[in-house]
Formats: C-alpha cells, sequence, structure tokens
C-alpha cells in the first residue's frame, strides 16, 4: 500500500472542498482498502466520510424511497420501510458479499465499487480498464464470469454490485453534491459502459459527493423480489441474478420492472422483457415468453456462452416468483 | 496473484518490545502513546522504505483504553496481532474473502483486515482474547468446545467473533438461517456441520 494523509470531515462543505482538493472520499473502506493494497488504487489523501450526516432512509411523497449515501448495506436491508416498500432492494443486499462487509459497507461506496475481473485486481496484467491502451487480458484469457452485454473491444468486465440491478430495475436516481451544486442523474446514466473509455466508470465529477439514492414511487401493491445465481450457495458474486417488481391490477400487468446481473457490463435493464409484460395477464407460459427475449444482443466470450441460457432462466424464475403464478 | 511491493527492513521494534509497551499502557489512561509507527511495514508491505503519515487515535480494545500512533496504512487486525499482541484474531486472505479477521467494533462483526485503525478514535474493539469473562468462558466459546466445532482451529476465532455477532443479530432461527448468516467466514477444515450445532447451542443458551 502506497502512503496517504488521512482527514476525517464532518460537514457536507468540508467534505467536498476537500474532495474537489484531490481528496478520495472513504466511506466503508471494504472496496477501497483492499484495491490500495492491491496497489490498484493509489489515492495520496483519504477523506474519511463517515461522519457526514447522510445517514437516513425517508419515505418520500407517494411512497418513493431516498436511501442516505452513508447508509450500510445492513442497515438499508433490515429497514422496515426498505422491506416494506421494496423487498428487492432488501432481498438484493442481503444476498451480497458477508454480514461482517454489510456492516461496514455503504450504499454509495456500493455503487461506486470496482470490477471483481481478476486481471483488474492483478497489476502485473494488462488492463484497459486499470491502465488504458495495455490491453485485456481477459478477452483471450479466462472469461467465464464475465460481461456477455454491454461489453466493447477495450473491456468485458461485469460491473458486481447486486443492490445496483435493483436500482436500475426500479430506475433509481443518484443526488450528487459538488462544488458547483447539486444535481441529480438518472441511474441508467450513473454507471458507464466501458465503450472506448473503460476507466471511466461513472459520471461523477471530481469532488462530487454521492448523498442519497432517490427510488421513485411506484403503483401500489408491488411485488418484487431478487435472485442471484452463483458459484456457491452465498458469499459469492453473481453468475447471473434478476431484479423483478410487478404491479397487477385488474389482473393485468400494468407495470413491470426488470433487470440482470452478473452479465452486463453495467446492470442491465430488460426493456424488451418489461415490454413484453405490460397489459398481459400473469401466466406460467407469460414468463417463458417474456424471459424469451432476456439474452438478446448478447455477445458470449470463449467460456461464459452458458450465461446467455442461464439468464433467460434466472428472468423466467424470477417472474414466476415475483409474479405469483405457482 | 498480484506481486506484493518490496518489504521494507524489519523495524527496529519487535512484537515483543510492543507487547511490553502495551501492557505498560494497559488500563492506564493515556499513560503514554504507544507509537506504532513505521513498524506497520512489517505486516504490510510498502512500497516506499519511507514511513508513511501517521495519526494518534484513541480507542478501546478488550476494555482497555490505548492510545497509539499507527502509520495510516496500518489495519486494524494488523495493529492487534502485530503491535498489540493480540495474535487470536488471523490473516487469512487479507481481502475480506474469508472472515478469520473477525472482530466487533462498536458490538458489530467486520473484517479487521479492511478496516484502517486510523478511523477508530473512539471505537470499541472486542476480540476473541476479550470474549472471555475471567475463567468463565463465553457461551459460544463453550459451545465450539462441546460441539468439537474445529480441526486446526486457524478459522475458530473468526468464526466465534462472527457468531458473536450473529447470535446478537438475531440470525438463529434455524440451521439454515445460521448457515447463510455465517456464510462471511470459511473454514479449510470443513467443519460447516458442527459450527452450525454450535451456534444452535449458543443461541439456545441465550
Ligand atoms: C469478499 C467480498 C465480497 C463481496 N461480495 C459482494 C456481493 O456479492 N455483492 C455486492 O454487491 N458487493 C459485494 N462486495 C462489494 C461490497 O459491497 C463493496 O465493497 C461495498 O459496497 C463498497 O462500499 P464501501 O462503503 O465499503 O465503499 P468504499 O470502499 O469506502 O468506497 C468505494 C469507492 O466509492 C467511493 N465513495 C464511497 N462513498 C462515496 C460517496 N458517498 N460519494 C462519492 N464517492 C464515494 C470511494 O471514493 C471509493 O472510490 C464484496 C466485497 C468483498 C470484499
Ligand atoms: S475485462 Fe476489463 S477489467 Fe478485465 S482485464 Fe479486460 S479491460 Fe481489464
Ligand atoms: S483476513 Fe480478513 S477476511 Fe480474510
Ligand atoms: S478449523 Fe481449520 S480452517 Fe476451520
Amino acid at each position: 500500500m502506497y502512503p496517504f494523509s488521512y482527514t476525517r470531515v464532518s460537514d457536507l462543505r468540508t467534505a467536498v472542498q476537500a474532495g474537489s482538493d484531490g481528496g478520495r472520499y472513504i466511506a466503508g473502506g471494504t472496496t477501497l482498502v483492499d484495491l490500495m493494497r492491491e496497489t490498484v488504487e493509489r489515492p495520496g489523501k483519504l477523506v474519511d466520510i463517515s461522519a457526514l450526516p447522510l445517514r437516513e432512509v425517508t419515505a418520500t411523497k407517494g411512497g418513493g424511497l431516498r436511501i442516505g449515501a452513508l447508509m450500510r448495506m445492513a442497515e438499508v436491508a433490515a429497514h422496515p420501510t426498505v422491506r416494506a416498500l421494496y423487498a428487492v432492494i432488501s432481498q438484493a443486499l442481503e444476498l451480497s458479499a458477508s454480514a461482517q462487509l454489510r456492516n461496514m459497507a455503504t450504499i454509495g461506496g456500493n455503487i461506486m465499487q470496482r470490477t471483481r475481473c481478476t486481471y483488474f485486481r492483478d497489476v502485473t496484467a494488462s488492463c484497459n480498464r486499470r491502465e488504458p491502451g495495455t490491453g485485456c487480458a481477459a478477452r483471450e484469457g479466462f472469461n467465464r464470469t464475465h460481461a456477455i452485454l454491454g461489453t466493447s473491444e477495450q473491456c468485458v468486465a461485469t460491473h458486481p454490485s447486486d443492490v445496483a440491478v435493483a436500482f436500475a430495475a426500479l430506475e433509481a436516481t443518484v443526488h450528487l453534491l459538488g462544488p458547483a451544486g447539486e444535481r441529480t442523474v438518472a441511474f441508467s446514466d450513473f454507471l458507464l459502459r466501458p465503450d472506448n473509455t473503460p476507466q471511466r466508470e461513472q459520471s461523477i465529477r471530481q469532488g462530487e459527493l454521492i448523498t442519497a439514492v432517490e427510488v421513485p414511487a411506484q403503483p401500489r401493491p408491488l411485488r418484487s423480489g431478487y435472485v442471484k445465481v452463483r458459484d456457491r450457495q452465498s458469499y459469492e458474486f453473481a453468475l447471473t441474478s434478476a431484479a423483478v417488481a410487478l404491479h397487477v391490477r385488474g389482473g393485468v400487468i400494468q407495470v413491470a420492472k426488470v433487470a440482470a446481473g452478473g452479465v452486463g457490463t453495467v446492470p442491465w435493464k430488460l426493456s424488451a422483457v418489461e415490454q413484453r409484460l405490460i397489459g398481459q395477464r400473469p401466466s406460467e407460459a407469460l414468463w417463458t415468453q417474456a424471459a424469451e427475449v432476456a439474452a438478446d444482443g448478447a455477445q458470449p466470450l470463449a467460456h461464459n456462452n452458458f450465461k446467455v441460457e442461464l439468464l433467460k432462466r434466472t428472468v423466467e424464475r424470477q417472474l414466476r416468483v415475483v409474479g405469483g403464478t405457482r | 496473484m498480484s506481486t506484493d511491493p518490496p518489504a521494507a527492513e524489519p523495524s527496529a521494534l519487535s512484537r515483543r518490545t510492543f507487547v511490553a509497551t502495551t501492557v505498560a499502557v494497559g488500563g492506564a489512561v493515556a499513560a503514554g502513546d504507544l507509537v506504532v509507527g513505521p513498524s506497520a511495514f512489517g505486516a504490510e508491505p510498502s512500497t516506499a522504505a519511507e514511513t508513511g503519515p501517521s495519526t494518534r487515535v484513541s480507542l478501546v480494545v478488550n476494555g482497555r483504553r490505548l492510545t497509539v500512533v499507527v502509520d495510516n496504512r496500518t489495519s486494524l487486525l494488523d495493529l492487534l496481532r502485530e503491535h498489540l499482541g493480540l495474535t487470536g484474531s488471523k490473516k487469512g486472505c487479507n481481502a475480506g474473502a474469508c472472515g478469520a479477521c473477525t472482530v466487533l467494533v462498536d458490538g458489530r462483526r467486520v473484517n479487521s483486515c479492511l478496516t484502517l485503525a486510523v478511523r477508530l478514535e473512539g471505537a470499541e474493539v472486542t476480540t476473541i482474547e476479550g470474549l472471555a469473562k475471567g475463567e468463565r468462558l463465553h457461551p459460544l466459546q463453550q459451545a465450539f468446545i462441546d460441539q468439537d466445532a474445529f480441526q486446526c482451529g486457524f478459522c475458530t476465532p473468526g468464526q466465534i467473533m462472527s457468531g458473536v455477532g450473529c447470535l446478537k443479530e438475531g440470525r438463529t432461527g434455524s440451521a439454515e438461517e445460521i448457515r447463510e448468516w455465517m456464510s462471511g467466514n470459511l473454514c479449510r477444515c470443513g467443519c460447516y456441520v458442527k459450527i452450525v450445532r454450535a451456534v444452535e447451542q449458543a443461541a439456545r443458551w441465550k
């Protein structure tokens, strides 16, 4: 690990000032300390934001949610308002990492976490995301866990977060505070596909601080849930995952929110699946028919072709679980 | 996988020196600073042989108040093991992926390998060494013995500290629930069945 200076901030203004002066925010530290030890990250100045007043979950008008960026994963998962309004968020969090890590890690840090591509974490391997222009060791290497959607010539790494899949499905917005003031960014614009600049992972600017993630209100009742398929039963990243939320009225699906994880370079919103669901009556046949388009556009690599079929089945299963026909 | 940066020279202060220092400091409030400076290199290899910026931190470890000066890079795990002589907490992966380093910070179970000591101003840390009340073992320690829930024992301190967290969090409703909520602790000897039984036993005692 390289040496760094350390400061603790307790108000937002000082935090943003320190961030703008080249400081790196540290929240739970579960991504940052790990990558600093691997010398993938080399910040010279850490700004500890854990004392900032961003530790609340509030219900917004009409039944949306605002989750403070410094809420820990464990706290959000257990929060009664979150559980009541968005089971999919609780479930995605409880299926993430471990109880210990969820006690440390925050929501802001979670959506900022970097890929778990092993070549990215290995400073001796070529990696365009870590060092632009050096090539991508995963393309011709071991890419069983890599992405099949949203990849580019430059990079094929997945985004590892689970709760980000729920946020993508629910069309959340990210609240940012920077030197120029506040702004909000749609979740779909917050995490960036690699394209030709894999080193740019979020549309956050220097010095900007995530203050909250906001989930818009949805018509009620809303049934929602998350499923995660992995190489071992727990404490493992997703091979595939699916976040589903459905609002059914008069026997017809009025609202469908669906996204997949473990397959995309960013959490993958499944608009085509949603379109096949809206206006239809829940049935076994509908789940199969909708999930059929889940992997459209997939470009599998040498070792991850299995994800194409697995993704469809993962989505179908979760539609059935949330849709309640079985 | 990754290459470790070259380790710096071992520091002049050996672990034994630190143990002695700690004992002297233990119990006394701010009797003097325990300087945990360059020796951080012994545990955390540094890229440069220079001393990194350091910070004074006051914290409570197993009920004893300590003031230490730590190289900012020092993890809580290295502070405990290399500088305070509390070697119960183990370093398995040093990356959050095994749970062997689990301790309680302010009552919550965390991975001490990913916790920077510099961030612990005012914190209360409990390690496996601080769990027993004198000669009386914590019910979960006793349960690990009763259920024969270990072989080599390397993962055991982390398992027990994690189990204490699991009990506090009330995630012991069924064997299945215990397995899921204890999944952050790996055991290379494969003692999982008995570990679950031990947590069940301690949950009944509560
Ligand atoms: C072994 C292991 C297993 C894991 N498994 C999973 C899993 O299954 N699913 C999953 O989703 N995640 C998993 N994770 C990742 C974990 O969830 C993230 O490390 C964690 O959420 C990051 O949050 P943090 O608060 O610790 O972030 P930090 O490490 O503190 O910060 C991460 C990054 O975010 C920036 N940052 C933090 N907060 C803010 C803010 N408010 N504004 C702007 N920037 C900010 C930091 O500068 C840094 O760049 C795992 C991690 C480990 C180590
Ligand atoms: S997939 Fe992306 S992160 Fe992995 S080696 Fe290639 S460029 Fe780097
Ligand atoms: S040593 Fe901390 S989790 Fe493995
Ligand atoms: S008892 Fe040997 S690793 Fe668990």
